[in-house]
């Protein structure tokens, strides 16, 4: 079990991590989610003994991360976003290394490294040297290094980064394979991918943890307030009448566009773009385009915050 | 030591499948086998032993050079590949890292040190030479590559990037084996400080006549000690940051 109580962690001034807590019991598959430069990274970085937190505590089956190290690296199988390879090595040869650096013995290493191989579909390119392997393989040996020694914890940065859309399914295939053994951690700015593949995901933004909830809960969440945005053919002022009229929207801010179009940014008070729409078009406005305002993504990230603002504001402990 | 042996295993497979290794290797020995033929031989007739002194004579200059330029890449090329997080993400010891990168470099370095051995051999054709000089003199250049590589290997361990690895180590060398010259030109007791550190003219010109003097080899053995412990523990801040 992974247990981390109030961790924070500063470059110079600047908080990369804010008083994150959280459980994560054996087993179980956990998607670290957030922007580019949420502290991701950084999370990840603390739970595999290679940055020590400014503040805060975090165990792994009981064992402290920052008073015994030695003994939670060999407990973690870590893979940062670019996989540390040596290209001159085959990748037998490499796991077999790897594994001996770990703390197994020769014959442990060998005897764990055809399921690996198995495991992470590299039987067949074995006798590979590492620099002539596309992208994607570079991904796969990069994990299997990160399990080659049994570890309880897997972490991975970013595994899908650079994959293209096939390698992308079969990474995810690679990954779920791997919790039959092991908790696995990932990170992702990906809302999609992360709502595939784990079955719990911890929401980080500017340093905090702003949700922790399953996938599903996530998605309700992005349609929630969604921000939308119309391109209309119509007359502005009545436009803008219409969309103040109707219960659907919370907020309204509009453009005009050349043409007689009509750009509206639109705040929903729920999930009702099917009905905004088609109240628009028995209304009489032409439809050009609807889209969203900001990413998915960004939709769930402006809906956690906001929640956590209006907590804060109640004086209320904010639940993460 | 099975961390060490791990490392260095590993480090001297990289020397030769880049073939950096038998690049400085050969570069050294095409130079060295000049300055044998154009200095030490040379076109006046020398006693045997006056050959064999400027043969050390030269290969020191050239093992110290080529210590610097087979250390530099040793922890520096780590953290400019991102391959150091295998490292810092295994319980894998600092020093266990640092000795098996220095062991590496120094098995290089001793079969460049030893692959010269056919120059004076060639002494032997039409002169007098004392294996007892030649014993002397190799175990020499290897305290002085021993020495060189560990200032190489705590430079490499400072360094972000091979060139300024390069850099440091080639001023601290340079430091160590010009410091006589300094010490000509300053007044005590700095000129008794530079005089000391000298690498050759305190430590080394012994070796080059014949002569094994325990204080040179406890010298030498003193900065290959204090250069890898602090090149451990500058790895060792760098790991928990």
């Amino acid at each position: 079990m992974i247990e981390a109580q109030g961790l924070t962690r500063y470059y110079g001034d600047f908080a990369a991590l804010r008083d994150a807590t959280f459980t994560i019991p054996d087993g179980e598959i956990v998607g670290f989610l957030g922007l580019n430069g949420a502290g991701k990274s950084t999370v990840l970085k603390i739970l595999a003994g290679l940055l020590l937190p400014s503040a805060g505590k975090v165990t792994i089956d009981g064992i402290d991360a920052t008073t015994q190290p030695d003994a939670l690296r060999r407990k973690i199988g870590f893979l940062p976003e670019d996989p540390p390879l040596y290209g001159e090595m085959r990748i037998a040869e490499f796991l077999e290394w790897v594994g001996q650096l770990k703390g197994r013995s020769r014959a442990q290493v060998r005897a764990a490294l055809p399921e690996v191989l198995e495991q992470c579909e590299l039987t067949d390119f074995q006798d590979r040297v590492i620099s002539e392997l596309s992208h994607g393989y570079k991904k796969r040996v990069g994990i299997a290094h990160a399990i080659i020694h049994k570890p309880d914890v897997v972490i991975l940065d970013e595994p899908i980064s650079g994959l293209d859309p096939q390698q992308i399914v079969q990474m995810r295939a690679v990954v779920r394979n791997l919790t039959a053994n092991a908790t696995v951690l990932i990170s992702s700015h990906i809302l999609s991918e992360i709502s595939l593949t784990c079955e719990r995901v911890l929401m980080i933004h500017q340093g905090r943890l702003v949700m922790d909830g399953g996938p599903k809960e996530l998605g309700g969440r992005s349609s929630e307030g969604r921000l939308l945005r119309l391109e209309l053919r119509g007359d502005r002022a009545k436009v803008d009448d219409a969309l103040a009229e109707s219960p659907l929207v919370s907020k309204a801010e509009l453009r005009s566009a050349e043409d007689g179009l009509v750009t509206a940014d639109v705040s929903l008070t729920g999930d009702h773009r099917e009905k905004l729409v088609a109240e628009l078009v028995t209304a009489g406005f032409g439809i050009r385009a609807v889209s969203d305002a900001v990413s998915e993504l960004e939709q769930v990230f402006l809906e956690c915050t906001r929640t956590q603002v209006l907590d804060k504001k109640a004086g209320q402990r904010v639940k993460v | 030591m099975r961390g060490i042996l791990l490392v260095a295993r590993r480090d001297l497979g990289a020397y030769f499948n880049s073939y950096w290794g038998f690049a400085v290797i050969a570069a050294v020995l095409v130079i060295d086998g000049l300055l044998f033929n154009a200095f030490a031989l040379g076109n006046t007739a020398k006693y045997s032993a006056k050959v064999i002194e400027d043969f050390f004579y030269w290969s020191f200059g050239l093992t110290a050079i080529a210590s610097v330029f087979m250390t530099m890449r040793l922890v520096a090329e780590e953290r400019q590949t991102g391959t150091i997080v295998l490292i810092d993400a295994s319980p894998i010891a600092p020093w266990q890292f640092v000795g098996g990168k220095y062991i590496s470099a120094m098995v290089v370095m001793a079969l460049l040190v030893l692959s010269t051995i056919y120059m004076p051999a060639l002494v032997f054709v039409n002169g007098k030479v004392s294996y007892g000089h030649l014993v002397a003199g190799y175990s020499g250049l290897l305290l002085v590559a021993a020495a060189c590589s560990a200032i190489g290997t705590l430079a490499s361990a400072v360094a972000r990037s091979q060139l300024v690895a390069g850099v440091i180590s080639a001023s601290m060398v340079g430091f160590f084996v010009l410091g006589w010259m300094v010490a000509k030109v300053t007044d005590p007791p700095l000129n008794d400080l530079f005089s000391y550190m000298s690498f050759f003219d305190r430590h080394f010109r012994g070796f080059g006549r014949g002569q094994i003097n325990s204080e040179d080899v406890v010298f030498y053995l003193s900065i290959v000690f204090v250069s890898l412990m602090l090149a451990s523990r500058f790895m060792a801040a760098r790991r928990w940051r």
